[in-house]
């Protein structure tokens, strides 16, 4: 957060007359292949890559605690895991797959597709986008840690004060918790302001907020709850942190504290944190269903207020987690109304997607069959949610498997199903090749086996009454069946993951092959599709478009590009792909420079965390990394004007106006520091 | 955010060829600019969420220990918050001449207005070092934990506030302050208007509410 206010440094760049050492310290990154090219990358094409193959390693970690737990529950009086050890495992499961895999995916197609979907070079802040994911991974780090230095946290995801507070919970595991996702904090928090800007004001010409595709509407709805709800988990993890290492009395109900100022706290960001998570799925969703029924999207302006309406009244519910904590009847039935009426604008869009499907040329491709798989998945996610809503009802299911079964058909049948299907789809645009399509069908009949059978006995399981978060359980309670039903699908799960590890490095292989040593290039626009992403040429150039495209036909830009309606209304085409996409082959484009700050900056965080932990004199130093790469970043121009990753032309850059963007004689204003 | 303002937003067209793409913003508002307004619209949740908790412990000392407000000293509070105050002032004057291109005289005012945040940190200090020898640290009881936790957050941003306010200065001192650069001082007022704001809030949250 702190870093963000080092944006009013920022100069507009001047004269630049760039110096390959700003500081003295680093000469200006060039590099554009290799590891460096990486590590410096301010590129939101990489960083969107960054985000998935990171958050894609988070969720190997995540599904092996996720095995564990199953393997311990398997049998009654499981002994794999000792109830601490039990735990740790569940605690760091869901925090993990929250914070590490679902919402870095989203981040990583999002940062990925809005500029190539709204027709810009790059996001706003080139530097600060980088910035943003190296603390992402700062705090992942941080939090896994804790496994190395001793204890994984144990209070559950939710981590409800004061059962997190020092006295039940003595260990530093927690302390990991609060300092990795308050650096997580800061990438979505730099995210939002990022997208949001970007969305807002760069645009390409022609394209009203109106003519944007429902993934870009997606994008800018979840990054405005971000905006707002990482801020109030921030507030509540410094109020724990300081009655945690510093003795406050937030939490400490011997002093009078209020034990549900955490929950208050915790779900008035964790409501809207659900939708955080799942908007972008149906962004994609929308996305892909139109491209494989070949229609337009159904009621498009229905999925954007839609959208809109789910982000407002999502700040509403709040409480319908707290049902069971005694909050008073006035409350409950308040929240119970909010919680009916927000699943409206849910089943709009699900009668949407259907109605996009109905009557048009329906392709069951792969990245079809995730997204209809989510459709349906996701109905019944929402469907259990909805049983939630009804009090009475949600009292009896509080802390039962029957919730565990809801939000995991809400996340994994609805948000990782579609992020599964986006790989398929969006490969061939970001990788240069294709992922075998029967491949990916195979993957998905496993994962939609394997999901169900995982899953929907646990509504079963919570029905009958077993307990969430309970290490074991004990024979006769007629829980043994399902349970042992649940572990064998979360294996039939974790195959179909091996399946899409097999299918990445086959295709990856044969492109290699097919390709004799040369670069991978996928041919243009293969699956026919709609939005401007398509435009580029696949890979992806690094400067996205050889020409700011200008919209002519609003929504459906591309699409329209290549086909007319006759006068019977049927669709004729007019241009081939290749005549309509472009090639990619523009050198001349002056881009936003790497720069090794970002990574910098990021790079003082952990030390920081671990620090306040350990000993503050480690803090005092990852501090001093974070204050002087703070102004090595203010003080070093944007552009280098010596040359960039393409060779620079005259005047302004294209997408820079980079937060931070000094003017240029860096050697004068070295002494700044020294 | 209305409607209004996502909806239709002006198209600006660039002239000429698109391939010049020189930056021109769909909002007519610089990045720079808006991202200021989208970063202190969070910061609203964060003090909401700080205030919050103030307001729910503000009575709370049963770990023993004074509250809050049976120590403070409102005419001190007053004067130092009618200092932060004079200080959006000087900002606004500092950002005026800056965009009038009058550099000696915006440098002054920054200064100014850095000083007067300075005045009002220490202010803070002195402060907080009365409540602990009166008996009431961050540990004493559930409300001066909150009363501390809240002003203290406020007291970071407006030191925050007085480094960007500084480094302006030294820039400034370098001759690098000219009317070109009016939006960046602009937008550092932004921010410090923002925290002025908010301790207009903590003032009648904390001190004269009882
Ligand atoms: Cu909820």
């Amino acid at each position: 957060m702190a870093l963000t206010e080092t944006g009013p440094l920022a100069l507009p760049s001047g004269d630049g007359a760039g110096s390959p050492r700003p500081l003295g310290v680093f000469a200006r990154p060039r590099t554009t292949h290799g590891w460096r090219s990486w590590v410096t990358t301010v590129d939101h094409k990489k960083i969107g890559i960054m985000y998935g193959a990171t958050a894609l390693f988070f969720f190997l970690v995540g599904g092996m605690e996720a095995l564990l737990i199953r393997l311990q529950l398997a049998t009654p009086n499981g002994k794999l895991l000792s109830a601490d050890l039990y735990n740790q495992v569940f605690t760091m499961h869901g925090t993990t797959m929250v914070f590490l895999v679902v919402m870095p995916l989203g981040a990583g197609f999002m940062n990925y597709l809005v500029p190539l979907q709204i027709g810009a070079r790059d996001v706003a802040f080139p530097r600060l986008n980088a910035f943003g994911f190296w603390c992402f991974l700062a705090g992942g780090l941080v939090l896994n840690s804790s496994w190395l230095l001793g204890h994984a946290p144990d209070g559950g995801w939710f981590m409800y004060a004061p059962n997190s507070g020092v006295q039940f919970s003595p260990t530093h595991g927690i302390d990991f918790w609060n300092m990795g996702l308050l650096f997580t904090g800061i990438a979505s928090l730099t995210g939002a302001i990022n997208l949001i800007t970007t969305v807002l004001n760069m645009r390409a010409p022609g394209m009203s907020m109106f003519k944007m595709p429902v993934f870009t509407w997606m994008t800018l709805v979840t990054q405005f709850l971000l905006l707002f709800a990482i801020p109030v988990l921030t507030a509540a993890q410094f109020l724990l942190m300081f009655d945690r290492l510093f003795g406050a009395k937030f939490f400490d109900v011997s002093a009078g504290a209020d034990p549900l100022l955490w929950e208050n706290l915790f779900w008035i960001f964790g409501h809207p944190e659900v939708y955080i998570m799942i908007l972008p799925a149906f962004g994609l969703v929308s996305e892909i269903l139109p491209v494989f029924s070949r229609k337009p999207i159904f009621g498009y302006p229905f999925m954007v207020f839609s959208g809109i309406a789910i982000g407002v009244m999502g700040w509403g519910v709040w409480a319908h987690h707290m049902f069971a904590s005694g909050i008073g009847p006035y409350s409950v039935a308040a929240f119970s109304m909010s919680t009916m009426l927000i699943a409206v604008p849910t089943g709009i869009k699900v009668f949407n997607w259907i109605a996009t499907m109905w009557g048009g040329q329906v392709r069951f491709k792969a990245p079809m069959l995730y997204a209809i798989g989510m459709v349906a998945m996701f109905t019944v996610g929402g469907l259990s949610g909805v049983t939630h809503a009804v009090s009475p009802a949600d009292t009896q299911q509080t802390d039962t498997y029957y919730i565990v079964a809801h939000f995991h058909y809400v996340l994994f049948g609805g948000a990782l199903f579609v992020f599964v299907g986006g790989f398929y789809y969006y490969w061939p645009k970001v990788f240069g090749y294709f992922l075998s399509d029967a491949g990916g069908k195979l993957n998905f009949w496993i994962l939609f086996v394997g999901f169900n059978m995982t899953f929907g006995p646990m509504h079963i399981l919570g029905l009958r009454g077993q307990p969430r978060r309970v290490y074991t359980y004990r024979s006769n309670y007629g829980y043994e069946f399902w349970n042992m039903v649940s572990t064998i699908g979360a294996i039939i799960i974790g195959i179909s993951f091996l399946v899409l590890m097999a299918n990445i490095a086959i295709g990856y292989a044969r492109a290699k092959r097919l390709s004799a040593g040369g670069p991978l290039t996928a041919p243009p626009d293969p699956w026919d599709a709609r939005s401007l992403e398509w435009l580029t040429a696949n890979p992806t150039p690094v400067h996205n478009f050889d020409r700011v495209p200008t919209i002519r036909f609003g929504l459906d830009e591309l699409f329209y590009r290549k086909y007319r309606e006759d006068e019977g209304g049927r669709l004729v085409r007019v241009a081939t792909a290749e005549e309509v996409v472009e090639k990619g082959d523009r050198t001349d484009v002056h881009l936003p420079s790497p720069s090794y700050w970002p990574i910098v900056v990021a790079f003082g965080l952990p030390f920081v965390g671990w620090g306040l932990i350990y000993n503050l004199w480690l803090a005092l130093v990852g501090g001093a990394v974070v204050v002087l790469g703070i102004f090595g970043w203010a003080l070093e121009p944007s552009v280098d004007d010596e040359g960039g990753p393409l060779h620079p032309d005259h005047g302004q850059p294209p997408t820079t106006g980079e937060s931070g963007a000094a003017e240029a004689p860096v050697e004068q204003e070295a002494a700044l520091v020294d | 955010m209305t409607d209004a303002t996502l909806a239709e937003g002006p198209v600006v067209v660039a002239p000429g060829d698109y391939d010049d793409d020189h930056p021109v913003t769909n909002t007519g508002l610089s990045n720079n600019k808006l991202a200021m307004w989208v970063f202190l619209a969070s910061e609203c949740l964060l003090f909401g969420g700080l205030i919050s908790t103030y307001l729910l412990y503000k009575d709370n000392n049963i770990s023993g220990g004074p509250l809050p407000r049976q120590i403070y000293d409102i005419p001190f509070t007053s004067i130092s918050s009618f200092v932060l105050l004079t200080s959006s002032l000087t900002m606004v004057l500092a950002v005026s001449a800056i965009a009038r291109g009058e550099e000696r005289r915006g440098r002054t005012w920054l200064a100014t207005t850095a000083g007067l945040g300075m005045v009002f940190i220490s202010g803070q200090v002195y402060e907080f070092q009365t409540f602990v020898r009166e008996g009431m640290g961050f540990t004493t009881n559930a409300a001066s934990s909150a009363f501390f936790t809240l002003t203290g957050f406020h007291g970071v941003h407006v030191t925050m506030g007085i480094i960007m306010l500084v480094s302006l200065v030294v820039l400034s001192l370098r001759g690098r302050l000219g009317v070109e650069r009016a939006e960046t001082v602009e937008i550092v007022g932004l921010y410090w208007h923002f925290v002025d704001v908010v301790w207009i809030l903590i003032f009648t949250v904390v001190y004269l509410i009882p």
